[in-house]
């Protein structure tokens, strides 16, 4: 009975800190929005440095889209623990009785809807633009999908490992991009490979499998690594 | 057992010992790399497709080994130093990260003038290893930069242990690479099932270089420890003591 209710608090431990980001989020949605607006005019970028060729606008239209949404959930990522380490919260997170491991989760579930979760709902309008066909655009949104929880996770272990330092911002993409390259490969030619008429199944199953592995060991790393930057 | 291992992680007991070491390391290895630049120069027959081209094998079959394995090490190393809160392991994670980032240098430009002749281009981003051996060069120099960046140094040494533990994911990813995409590096020569696909007169001198190269890298591992561990405890009574004394 202890036992049960005791896994009832740790899951609406991570439930809380996800509805309260969630809220914080609502509140000032500029925070929400920023990083859209950055996805898509990283977008308009390539178009504007390559040329308007529909041929090479159809065959970087993958690669771009994801390495746009990849630079747009770094830059959401710096402020992942910031605010809750300058008003003290991060204070209270590390004595709550729950897990920390749990609350770094549902912060990182928060980061994810808010950041994630967005990007792939507005990458089809961006997608149209590069000419790309619906069929193909549906795995775009299935990869990102899959990819951006990837992305949230590693971040978080990323923004937890630099949150105390003064120097954070560019140190955060060289800890961060190594580790998402692995998601980005799979992620643009998985998009890539099925515009060129193959298969897919195996680029998803990466994807699905990469994100399990990083959600099985993340947030525990997050957690460490908010304590050591709490020290 | 454990007797030698607490004795083993006291800093003035490693200092000496590994002083004592590093001859019986350095000499092997050199005459290893020895032996093994000469039989791989002259000894070994030119390749039957590569012609004498192949022959940088023996210095970028031996790099890329080493960049995997120190990662291997300074993510050990630090593991141990984060559950067992040893400080000498982490002293070995510090050291061994820059010699693991110029292995990982290596083993790309070798790979990259070796691909000039055989692939004719320098760099071939199709290739699945060359681009994980650049995506490890990434990974030690973000260990690096957050070790830089944070100053205190038992902080610096559990961040960047996290970080060690969180990048060897990535290492197993890398080793099977090879085996996930089809590209244009030649598949594992080595490690094979049914032994290597290699004339003898042509394996046993890049054994004898990845073997020295060991030997090598561990004399350097070691000075380089000796070096961290000395700076580390700059302030206490034996480090005092040795310098007084007019020691090293």
């Amino acid at each position: 009975m202890t036992d049960n209710d005791e896994s009832l608090g740790i899951f609406a431990g991570t439930l809380g800190v996800a509805r309260r980001d969630l809220l914080l989020a609502w509140k000032r949605p500029g925070d929400i929005l920023n990083p859209l607006f950055f996805f898509a005019m990283v977008a308009t970028l390539f178009p504007l440095a390559v040329g308007p060729s529909p041929e090479q606008l159809e065959f970087s239209g993958p690669a771009v889209l994801w390495v746009a949404a990849l630079l747009a959930m770094l830059l959401s990522l710096n402020s992942l623990f910031l605010s809750d380490f300058e008003d003290g919260s991060l204070d209270q997170m590390l004595v709550s009785p729950l897990p920390l491991s749990a609350l770094a989760l549902g912060k990182t579930l928060a980061h994810w809807l808010t950041s994630g979760l967005p990007l792939v709902l507005v990458s089809p309008v961006v997608a149209i633009t590069f000419r790309m066909p619906f069929s193909v655009t549906g795995i775009l949104m299935l990869t990102l999908l899959l990819g951006t929880i990837s992305l949230s996770l590693l971040g978080s272990i990323g923004a937890a490992l630099t949150v105390g330092l003064h120097r954070g911002t560019a140190l955060l993409s060289l800890l961060i991009l190594p580790l998402a390259m692995p998601v980005l490969i799979f992620g643009a030619r998985t998009v890539s490979l099925v515009a060129a008429g193959d298969g897919v199944a195996g680029g998803l199953y990466f994807l699905g499998a990469y994100a399990v592995l990083v959600l099985s060991f993340a947030p525990f790393a997050t957690a460490a690594a908010l304590r050591i930057s709490n020290e | 057992m454990w007797k030698f291992i607490h004795k083993l992680a006291s800093p003035p007991h490693f200092y000496r010992l590994a002083a004592q070491i590093v001859p019986w390391l350095v000499v092997p290895g050199l005459l290893l790399v020895a032996y093994a630049t000469y039989a791989g120069l002259f000894l070994a027959p030119a390749d039957y497709q590569q012609g004498d081209a192949f022959r940088i094998i023996y210095v970028h079959v031996p790099s890329a080994y080493l960049s995997m394995m120190t990662y291997m090490i300074m993510a050990v190393s630090a593991g141990i130093g984060l559950i067992w809160r040893i400080k000498l392991s982490h002293a070995v994670a510090a050291a061994a990260a820059p010699l693991g980032a110029w292995f990982t240098f290596l083993a790309l430009m070798t790979g990259s003038i070796w691909g000039k002749p055989m692939w004719g281009t320098w760099w071939e981003w199709g290739d699945p290893r060359l681009t994980s051996e650049l995506i490890m060069l990434f990974l030690y120099f973000g260990y690096m930069a957050l070790r830089g960046a944070i100053d205190d140094t038992v902080k610096a040494d559990k961040s960047s242990a996290v970080l060690a533990l969180v990048g060897a994911v990535n290492v197993p990813i890398i080793h099977f690479s090879v085996e996930w995409w089809s590209s244009l590096h030649q598949g594992p020569t080595l490690v094979k099932k049914g032994g290597p696909a290699m004339d003898t007169a042509m394996l046993y001198p890049l054994l004898a270089m990845i073997l020295g190269f060991s030997f090598l890298f561990g004399a350097l591992l070691l000075r380089r420890v000796r070096a961290e561990v000395l700076f580390r405890e700059r302030r206490t009574r034996w480090v005092k003591e040795m310098v007084l004394s007019g020691g090293t």
